[in-house]
């Protein structure tokens, strides 16, 4: 298969699934609001003490994150294993790897990005200052792909599976750890005066490890569940 | 350029089929007959490369059909019992998706065509979700019509759901696609003469 023949299949399979997000916006609205709410309760909760709530907010915001990016995460591949799209996905002669980095990225499009441009806006509401708020967006930026790279492998392994959601979970969060403690500890960081440079190129090195291990992991994993 | 050779397929504790040999030629039909649960739809699964056989082996133009072989892969139309349709498109953006994610070009006028064959001319904006199951598998059928350049062709079922008329078309087309040098596998339960240069039968017996 030819290079322009390649980048065609993954521009389809990203246009494809844009669309279809588009015409299911109630789905990707619900992560979205799951999101806000979650990081919304916190305030309400704790009090209003602004020392306490610029402590928590970073934690909360990236804790909110991976929960919301969880919740999207089943939706990844059920459809398109559920009405055979998936299987023409696997029989096209391109590599499915690549495929599935197409689908990946259409998914972090409508769930992962949403959450990276209303964080901003959430963070006031835990009195963090422009500073902060800067690298909380760059921290889930960094972020935030990462989470929906890794939960493709988690997301084609429950596929198909009763139950797979909460064996989703199981399976995927703890993986979630090394993003989660670099994405708020570089909030915290930059509050320190320390500088968040070490954590977002920890992020950053996360993410291209991701993007090479993972659509090839899934790929495998998509292989045995359409056996 | 088809070789089978002592296949097995096991699902579970149960064994489906053994010692299973065939060899198919440019313009064979392969019909694949047997009661529910006889493994037709394993067999067909397992040409696709979707299934590992328990034993023996598959080859096309003397390589093993597995994952990693793309130019089995490039040679191959799938139509399995779902019909590979998003509910939340149209035929039309369904067909073209298609085409570009396994790399057959196709102009609209053909796209076209193949929905007016499909009978589906005037629904071609509407989305699949308000199509009939017929209809949806006349869609489906629309994606094989526009791939004659794939050579070898795997229909599991391709006449469910379909009235007389749609199964006559379908007939011609698979005929057609032999008559010109392909080749096909297929399963179904209703007798539907497909006229073919060769034709080689299946018996499943669970």
């Amino acid at each position: 298969m030819s290079a322009p023949g390649l980048l065609d299949s993954v521009v389809a399979v990203v246009a494809r699934d844009l669309r279809i997000a588009l015409r299911r916006r109630a789905d990707v609205m619900t992560s979205l609001i799951f999101f806000v709410i979650v990081v919304s309760l916190f305030p309400l909760g704790v009090g209003a003490d602004p020392v306490l709530l610029r402590t928590l907010g970073p934690g909360v915001v990236w804790v909110a994150a991976l929960l919301a990016c969880m919740l999207a995460l089943a939706r990844l591949f059920a459809n398109d294993y559920a009405d055979g799209t998936l299987e023409q996905m696997v029989l096209a002669p391109q590599p499915l790897a690549l495929l599935v980095l197409a689908k990946t990225a259409a998914h972090w499009l409508t769930t992962g990005l949403p959450l990276v441009i209303v964080a901003p806006l959430l963070g006031v509401q835990f009195d963090l200052d422009a500073d902060a708020l800067l690298i909380l967006l760059a921290s889930l930026l960094l972020g935030t792909p990462t989470l929906s790279l890794i939960g493709g492998i988690g997301a084609a392994l429950t596929l198909g599976l009763r139950g797979g959601g909460a064996l989703l979970a199981l399976l995927v969060l703890p993986l979630y750890i090394p993003v989660l403690i670099f994405g708020a500890g570089a909030v915290e960081a930059s509050a320190a005066a320390l500088g968040a440079g070490a954590h977002l190129s920890l992020l950053a090195a996360l993410l291209l490890g991701s993007l090479v291990f993972a659509p090839w992991a899934t790929a495998l994993a998509l292989r045995i569940a359409i056996e | 350029m088809l070789e089978v050779s002592k296949l097995e397929c096991a699902r579970g504790e149960r064994l489906l089929f053994r010692d299973l040999n065939f060899v198919l030629e440019a313009g064979t039909l392969l019909e694949v007959r047997g009661a529910n649960g006889s493994g037709k739809t394993s067999l067909l699964r397992m040409l696709c490369g979707f299934l590992q056989p328990a034993a023996g082996e598959i080859s096309w133009r003397g390589k093993t059909v597995n994952a990693g072989n793309e130019e089995y892969r490039s040679e191959l139309a799938y139509l399995g019992h779902h019909n590979a349709l998003k509910d939340e498109l149209t035929p039309l953006e369904n067909l073209r998706y298609a085409l570009r994610l396994s790399g057959i070009g196709a102009t609209d006028t053909r796209l076209q065509e193949a929905l007016e064959w499909a009978g589906l001319r005037e629904r071609r904006h509407q989305s699949c979700a308000t199509l009939s199951q017929g209809q949806r598998r006349r869609v489906s059928l629309a994606r094989i019509k526009l791939s004659p350049s794939r050579r070898f062709w795997i229909l599991d079922e391709p006449f469910t759901a379909l009235d007389v008329a749609a199964v006559e078309r379908t007939r011609d087309l698979v005929a057609a696609h032999l008559a010109g040098g392909g080749m096909a596998a297929l399963t179904t339960h209703q007798e539907v003469p497909i006229p073919a240069p060769a034709t080689q039968r299946v018996e499943l017996s669970a």
